[in-house]
């Protein structure tokens, strides 16, 4: 139970922080609503996937530059193979452009084992080959999307039995981005993979002593995090109908996200929550002082500000709490 | 030799780049035996070790187990061929707790559980991240970790080095108690001790070959240590060749005072005085705040009470550098603490006395070159393999954490058990290069684990029992049976104050 407490301390301290904010946002914009709401997670939903793409290459030690420019060409690709062709046509887009965000992110996996360039090397590397290729298939923004995957991400569920003051609180994007998020992170997190991407994060060595298989185990953290991606390119596709091929800022976010979420950036420590949680933090500060007619200029001063203060705090409260 | 050998490796050999890490080792080992693998640092055996375990591949050997050659190019496929390690450092992945450790290598928990209770640990909580657990608790993990899975030949580095006693001793137990059913052990050790009490036979390696394999028998020690230095070994007590000294300055002036000094919980009231030209040894039980000791005199934490005074002057450490620049210098026993394993040596030695002045200008290379060579010299660095640190032995790499506080000039030096697993021929030079520096008028301050150093380099011993000073002892009479007794806490003889600080200045027997 101790244990437990201290290793969700940090998720629950962000938790409270977040619904502080939705108070803070209340009281700053008092007819915030259920239609509010649906806007920030859709805004939230390509964010949300570029961190858990960066948290579990993260938490397996390593870094991935690339994560943006792959949802990039993951978009593009999604929406140039959708534009003009028939409804039934994307339920073949959607795996075949998820498969190929997994095998591209093995490819960068590959190429950091067997290179043993670093892994910010090879990722910056690759980061230009996608952001090139997205180019190469679409020059410009453009291309479609099949009306039901648009239709995934906008509006709400209707709940048998619920009134629908509820179920307006209930977006479906939310509704999305949780169940994708658990279907690969949940068996992942149980199996003995998962462990070994903890493992291998936390001491290459004693993995390998272990008899982890280093090599295989990191190649299959950059897959998961291609996938991941994949899915954040589908989701801007899917919000926007049309596919971008320029990267949208969404690296660094993420790098911010994960380490506010409490992921060590050396490796092994945390778990996907904490990163999605932080996320809709950033996201709802950028709202609130959007809201309070700051210059956007000011307002990215603001979100470093807070990202160092919490961090730093953070990391105060658990000293204090070490050494007593 | 009617029944065939368990395990059975022959010329193996392992190159990096230039440098023959082993030539042509080779290792027959018998249903049932404990067998010692012994050599001087840098002879091989990590290397020798690693390769049985799978974490590195040899070039070139044929290693037979069973009678059959088995794929062990991995530790996972070594795991599965019978093969377990228990490596000289910790192995458990710190950020996981001790059940999902286990899992990791398929191990299952109820034997764990059983094993850790024999090896002495009765109290464990599996949900506790093993970077909570205490060190010495980590290698008895470890060591459950591989008996849990029942291996056929379970291979020990250095198992006993960073252990207390008492756990220890349920160690050997329990491995004389695996080669009683039948399963066989090889075993790393620098201590005689141990060896002659748990081992039947010992492979004896020097330079990256085997020179010799012998029975363990009353008297062997000399035969071994003959083969490990390939020439018979001098064993001249240095204490005997302090009476030579006649230079070593007789009662030197303070060089530090330490007074009433007290630290978090773990150090309290501790007052005793290091003079010029002596080396005053430090003994203590594992985690009795000695550590703390250390620390404090070298700057790296500050103290809660009491009081630090350097040449008659009291100061306030804040940072290691104030202690460098009061020429206080800490060599720890953890190599890897103290160097930039990346680096070259020259970089190493050079690193404290060109950073120190806050002298960030050009650094004058003839000069530190000529410095840094004459360290090198007086040390006898093997310089083989100087361009990264991380590839000479250790006993080399402790040479470089040395000689950059000579080349420094460094008055005192803060040794913190600086022969922890190195070859006994290193372990001459480190002492009689301590004498020599204190004949030179430098201070030392000596921590050792092994009893026996203290009668070999210091000129007294200070005891050191939960946090407090319990005891001084003159050389003469810091034996190990003295020193095991005021570690513990007992008192000496009919000593009536124990506990209480013995004031330096009224021990009539400080010096020889």
């Amino acid at each position: 139970m101790k244990h437990h407490f201290r290793r969700q301390g940090w998720v629950a301290g962000l938790f409270a922080l977040l619904v502080a904010l939705f108070i803070l946002t209340k009281f700053i914009q008092p007819n915030y609503g259920a239609g509010d709401l649906g806007s920030l997670v859709r805004a939230v939903l390509p964010y949300a996937f570029a961190v858990a793409a960066q948290t579990v290459v993260v938490i397996a030690g390593g870094i991935d530059l690339s994560v943006a420019a792959m949802m990039a060409l993951t978009s593009v690709t999604a929406a140039s193979m959708m534009a003009g062709a028939s409804e039934e046509y994307a339920l073949l887009v959607v795996p075949f452009v998820l498969a190929m965000g997994f095998a591209l992110g093995a490819v960068n996996g590959i190429l950091i084992v067997v290179s043993r360039v670093p892994d910010i090397v090879v990722t910056l590397a690759t980061l230009f080959m996608l952001q090139g290729a997205a180019l190469l298939v679409l020059g410009a923004p453009g291309g479609g999307a099949a009306e039901w995957l648009k239709s995934l991400v906008v509006g709400t569920i209707p709940l048998p039995g619920l009134p629908d003051s509820v179920t307006a609180w209930i977006p479906k994007s939310l509704v999305l981005l949780v169940v994708l998020l658990c279907i690969v992170w949940i068996p992942l997190n149980r199996s003995k993979l998962g462990l070994s991407i903890y493992a291998i994060g936390s001491s290459e060595l004693a993995a390998f002593r272990s008899g982890v298989p280093v090599a295989r185990t990191k190649i299959l953290a950059y897959a998961f995090a291609g996938l991941f991606a994949a899915m954040g390119g589908l989701s801007l596709t899917m919000s926007t109908g049309i596919g971008a091929p320029i990267p949208g800022p969404y690296l660094l976010a993420s790098v911010a996200a994960v380490v506010l979420g409490g992921v060590a950036l050396g490796g092994g420590k945390g778990s996907l929550l904490g990163p999605i949680i932080a996320v809709f933090v950033l996201r709802l500060v950028r709202t609130d002082l959007t809201l309070l007619a700051i210059d956007p200029n000011v307002t990215a001063i603001v979100e470093g500000s807070i990202m160092v203060a919490v961090v730093m705090f953070g990391a105060f409260i658990t000293m204090r709490s070490r050494s007593s | 030799m009617t029944t065939s050998p368990l395990l059975d490796a022959t010329g193996v050999a392992k190159r990096y780049g230039a440098v023959a890490a082993l030539k042509n080792a080779s290792l027959s080992l018998l249903p049932g035996e404990v067998h010692a693998l012994m050599g001087a640092n840098g002879a091989g055996k990590s290397t020798l070790v690693k390769i049985l375990t799978g974490a590195i591949s040899a070039n070139v050997g044929r290693i037979l187990v069973r009678g059959q050659e088995r794929d062990i190019r991995s530790p996972a496929k070594a795991r599965k061929a019978g093969l377990v390690p228990v490596y000289q450092e910790p192995s458990l992945i710190p950020d996981l707790d001790v059940l999902s450790n286990l899992r990791l290598t398929n191990t299952p928990v109820e034997p764990f559980r059983n094993w850790v209770r024999e090896l002495g640990v009765p109290d464990l909580d599996l949900r506790e991240l093993a970077r909570d657990v205490p060190l010495a608790i980590q290698r008895v993990l470890d060591l459950a970790r591989a008996l849990a899975v029942e291996p056929d030949v379970l291979l020990l580095d250095e198992m006993t080095a960073a252990l207390p006693a008492n756990l220890a001793e349920r160690v050997l137990e329990v491995v004389k108690g695996q080669s009683r059913t039948g399963r066989s052990v090889i075993f790393i050790s620098h201590r005689f001790v141990e060896i002659a009490a748990l081992c039947d036979r010992a492979t004896v390696l020097r330079d990256g070959e085997t020179v010799g394999v012998v029975d363990i028998v009353p008297g062997v020690e000399e035969r071994i240590v003959e083969l490990m230095l390939g020439a018979k070994v001098e064993k001249r007590r240095v204490t005997q060749q302090r009476a030579e000294d006649a230079a070593s300055p007789a009662g030197g002036s303070t060089r530090i005072a330490v007074r009433n000094l007290s630290v978090g919980t773990k150090l309290q009231d501790v007052s005793f005085d290091l003079k010029d030209g002596e080396v005053a040894g430090v003994v203590a039980l594992e985690g009795q705040g000695q550590d703390e000791l250390f620390a404090a005199l070298a700057g790296s934490i500050r103290p809660a009470g009491g009081t630090i005074e350097v040449d008659g002057r009291q100061v306030r450490f804040s940072h290691p550098a104030d202690a460098v620049q009061a020429g206080i210098a800490y060599v720890p026993g953890d190599r890897t603490e103290a160097l930039a394993m990346q680096q070259s040596v020259r970089e190493n030695i050079a690193l404290p006395f060109s950073a120190a002045f806050r002298n960030w200008g050009p650094i004058r290379m003839g000069k530190e070159g000529a410095t840094v060579q004459g360290a090198i010299e007086r040390l006898q660095i093997d310089t083989r393999a100087q361009r990264e640190v991380q590839r000479l032995s250790g006993g080399n790499q402790q040479k470089v954490t040395i000689a950059r506080w000579i080349a420094a000039d460094a008055r005192t030096l803060l040794c913190f058990d600086p022969t922890r697993g190195i070859d006994v021929g290193t372990k001459q030079e480190i002492y009689k290069l301590l004498r020599q520096l204190a004949a030179q008028g430098k201070s030392v301050l000596f921590y050792t684990s092994e009893l026996e150093e203290v009668q070999l380099v210091c000129d007294r011993a200070i005891v050191i029992f939960g946090g407090r000073v319990v005891d001084i002892l003159p050389v003469e009479i810091a034996d190990e049976a003295a020193l095991t007794r005021a570690a513990y806490g007992l008192p000496r003889d009919a000593k009536a104050d124990v506990g209480i600080l013995a004031d330096v200045h009224s021990d009539p027997v400080t010096r020889p």
